[in-house]
């Protein structure tokens, strides 16, 4: 018997959804088949690849994102290196500096900063918007980030069950912006933000999903069947609640585990930190990239260029 | 093709209908049991023996589980029934291995031996190193010496060879280390299957594409050799893909069981001496249903998120894991340092101690046991109570630290007055309700 090929049925397509503008806006997202099954369907976009940038400096940098940075002097001017890096397919710039336990930047200075980012941009590349985890100084600054940015159709990580009312009411219905619904590796969550945004009169076509986020190792099991289960209700079962394009927030998840910043000092075994710490951001972002992420957001240049160079020869 | 009960219920002899030797009412009763997997048919006296074969064979599991010998321990490969894991666990981890090449010269094999076996540590209850030593020489130069150099390694080795008469010497060589023998092509398969059996070996299968290799195992499943492992070895990243994802949908989807074998990658092939690359490899054959993966080189970088990964790739996704009750001392923590509690879910472990290590403040993490559930879902079910945790520090905690300081996760804060009662003697403190904010927290606490 010759040998017959399993040909599963497309399944319903993934939206998509646009970021930026112009000839370098980026589409999430389109897809009717598992990442990379281009023998089962043609698949509409590749993932794409973002570069975390914050907007102070990064503490304890390695050497090759140290590099990259060097001499800029702020956020703007760290927002085009980062858009100059290969591979790069949309920047994020993400304001760490807004946490009321940290900094505490002020709404009006963190929306003076990423409008300075967007203009020395110049389109180049699309811009994704992160806050600081504190629900309620994010749904402050995305608001004013979001009337800065208005046209430029920018993300905005994350609307969260605590402050989704505020962010999907302005960055997503006021300024028309994109927005991202987080859920923790909560299926259930997913699903519930989305349809409670898109009764808002959000459009589904303007969201991106953040599923939630760890580093390989540590519980990382979640993530990657919270990815699993949500393709599968999208494209199996056909459930357009579920079926917005994901962005998967990785380097903040992977710089932080002590794989990627204990010291030489105290691991001799361990060999570079830069090297341990590419590894780790790569592995666990191509392991969320295979379950079916359209996105993900990275830190060090050399991660980027063997995530993309991995992309491209699957694509 | 897997058998229906009712072609079985055929395939059993009328001469004792419903007997109820096998411990079934029915002959058809009992059939519909064997289809389904629930029973074995070789519970019926009075089935012919070369039907009973035809019959095992199709009821039996769609992927093989096979045996490894890895120096004097024992590991399985295969044995799959699902393609995502929150459908049922993932039974057979990945394994790994690295790569040594004949043809390098013996100082670069010693020194890539040396820094190989350096990566053996223990994570979380589990020994993680390379399994394998893959030895490789295509046309056969050098074979024997350098298989006999990786069998004293003590793990499993992958000799790889399309050269007959090396294969044969190098496998006699270390015949008692059960090598996998890596190299059954469309030219040499007669040859090298029968070598394999004679060994009770594993043989690797070569082909460029499915077509092949499915021809290929046809035709090795006819010499009666079902002791196989697929090699996928193609030196192009989106055919490599493709082959091993098709093989194992091929099997389980179709249930089609002449691709119902493990898998080896070359991943070393694909790499390009890029270890950038072979890490993204390694990740993407893990999550995507490579059985073996054979890499340039196992260093630390590369193993230890890719350990991480399997760890938790592999798990029940029914049953939490669970870290193990206990005093972790974070950055170096001694006995005067402040006490962090929380429950045994290992998730809620990972990220807290994370932050805490992140912190660089010196300080003891207590695992109290919540039967492996979060810190609300424990709470909630009297799991993780001030009397719980009482019981743990009085018992294990007080004999080894001085300190009485003791933080309470944000989340339970409600527990803070009962504790003290129980716990007259220390200081309790309420912390953070989300991991994020330890690093402040307790960099505040030791004022640093
Ligand atoms: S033992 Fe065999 S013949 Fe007897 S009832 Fe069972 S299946 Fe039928």
């Amino acid at each position: 018997m010759p040998f017959k090929k399993p040909a599963p049925k497309p399944g319903a397509a993934i939206n998509e959804v646009v970021l930026g503008t112009g000839e370098n806006a980026v589409k999430l997202g389109g897809e009717s088949v598992l990442p990379f099954y281009g023998f089962d369907a043609e698949i509409a976009n590749t993932t794409k690849i973002g570069i975390e940038v914050a907007d102070v400096e990064f503490e304890d940098a390695v050497p090759g994102i140290a590099v990259l940075y060097a001499g800029a002097t702020n956020a703007a001017e760290r927002v085009v290196r980062a858009a100059g890096v290969p591979g790069v397919d949309f920047v994020c710039l993400r304001f760490e500096s807004a946490d009321p336990s940290g900094a505490d930047t002020s709404a009006e200075d963190c929306a003076a900063v990423a409008k300075s980012a967007f203009d020395a941009l110049a389109g180049a590349k699309p811009l994704v918007i992160l806050g600081s985890k504190n629900n309620e100084k994010d749904a402050q600054i995305f608001d004013k980030i979001a009337a800065a940015l208005q046209g430029g159709n920018v993300l905005f990580v994350s609307a969260k069950e605590e402050n989704y009312k505020t962010v999907a009411a302005s960055a997503g219905l006021a300024y028309g912006q994109k927005i991202s619904p987080e859920s923790a590796v909560d299926i259930n969550l997913a699903k519930q933000l989305n349809v409670l945004i898109t009764q808002m009169g959000v459009d589904a076509k303007n969201l991106v999903m953040n599923v939630g986020s760890a580093a390989a190792g540590y519980g990382f099991e979640y993530v990657i069947s919270t990815i699993d289960r949500i393709k599968g209700a999208a494209m199996s079962q056909n459930d357009a609640t579920l079926s917005m394009p994901i962005f998967t927030p990785i380097s903040t998840e992977t710089w932080a585990v002590k794989e990627s910043t204990a010291s030489e000092a105290d691991m001799p075994d361990w060999g570079s930190v830069e090297d341990r710490g590419v590894s780790m951001e790569i592995q666990t972002a191509v392991a969320v990239i295979a379950s079916g992420s359209n996105a993900v957001m990275l830190r060090h240049p050399a991660s980027i260029a063997a995530v993309s160079k991995l992309v491209n020869a699957l694509a | 093709m897997a058998l229906k009960g009712l072609d079985i219920f055929k395939l059993i002899p009328k001469t004792h209908s419903n007997c109820k030797e096998c411990g079934f009412p029915t002959c058809m009763a009992f059939s519909m049991k064997v289809a389904q997997g629930g029973a074995e048919i070789t519970k019926c006296p009075y089935v012919e023996a070369d039907v009973l074969e035809k019959i095992a064979e199709s009821t039996a599991p769609p992927m093989k589980s096979l045996a490894v010998k890895l120096g004097a321990d024992e590991g399985k490969i295969g044995g799959e029934t699902v393609l995502f894991r929150h459908e049922k666990t993932f039974v057979s981890k990945t394994l790994y291995a690295f790569t040594l090449n004949a043809s390098d010269s013996d100082e670069a094999i010693d020194a890539a031996i040396k820094q190989n076996v350096s990566v053996d540590y223990t994570r979380i209850g589990e020994r993680m190193y390379a399994e394998f030593a893959h030895v490789s020489s295509p046309d056969g130069t050098n074979l024997t010496p350098l298989a006999v150099k990786a069998a004293a390694l003590g793990r499993g080795v992958i000799v790889s060879t399309r050269n007959y008469d090396a294969a044969k010497s190098a496998v006699a060589a270390i015949a008692d280390s059960k090598p996998i023998l890596n190299g059954a092509d469309k030219d040499n398969f007669e040859q090298f299957s029968a070598l394999a059996t004679e060994h009770g070996i594993l043989l690797g299968v070569n082909a460029p594409n499915l077509e092949e290799m499915y021809e290929l195992v046809e035709k090795l499943e006819k010499l009666g050799n079902k002791n196989l492992v697929l090699t996928v070895d193609t030196g192009n990243i989106k055919t490599a893909y493709e082959m091993v994802v098709q093989i194992r949908r091929t099997a389980l989807m179709g249930g089609d069981r002449v691709f119902g074998y493990p898998t080896i990658v070359n991943v070393a092939g694909l790499t390009g001496g890029d270890p950038a690359l072979q890490s993204a490899l390694a990740s993407l054959f893990t999550v995507k249903y490579g059985s073996i993966l054979l890499l340039d080189k196992m260093d630390y970088a590369t193993a230890l998120p890719l350990y991480g990964l399997r760890q938790n790739l592999f798990t029940d996704p029914q049953k939490p894991m669970r870290q193990e009750v206990g005093i972790y001392p974070m950055n170096k923590g001694a006995e005067n340092d402040p006490c962090f509690v929380t429950v045994d879910f290992a998730l809620t472990y990972f990220v807290v101690s994370a932050e805490l290590e992140r912190s660089g403040v010196p300080l003891n993490l207590l695992i109290c046991d919540a039967g492996g559930y979060s810190v609300l879902t424990s709470w909630a079910a009297g799991k993780f109570s001030a009397s719980s945790i009482a019981k743990f520090v009085t018992e294990e905690v007080e004999s080894k630290i001085k300190s009485r300081t003791l933080v309470l996760p944000g989340k339970v804060a409600v527990l803070k007055g009962e504790l003290e009662a129980k716990l007259p003697d220390w200081k309790i403190l309420v912390g953070p309700n989300e991991a994020v904010a330890l690093v402040k927290y307790a960099r505040e606490l030791v004022g640093a």
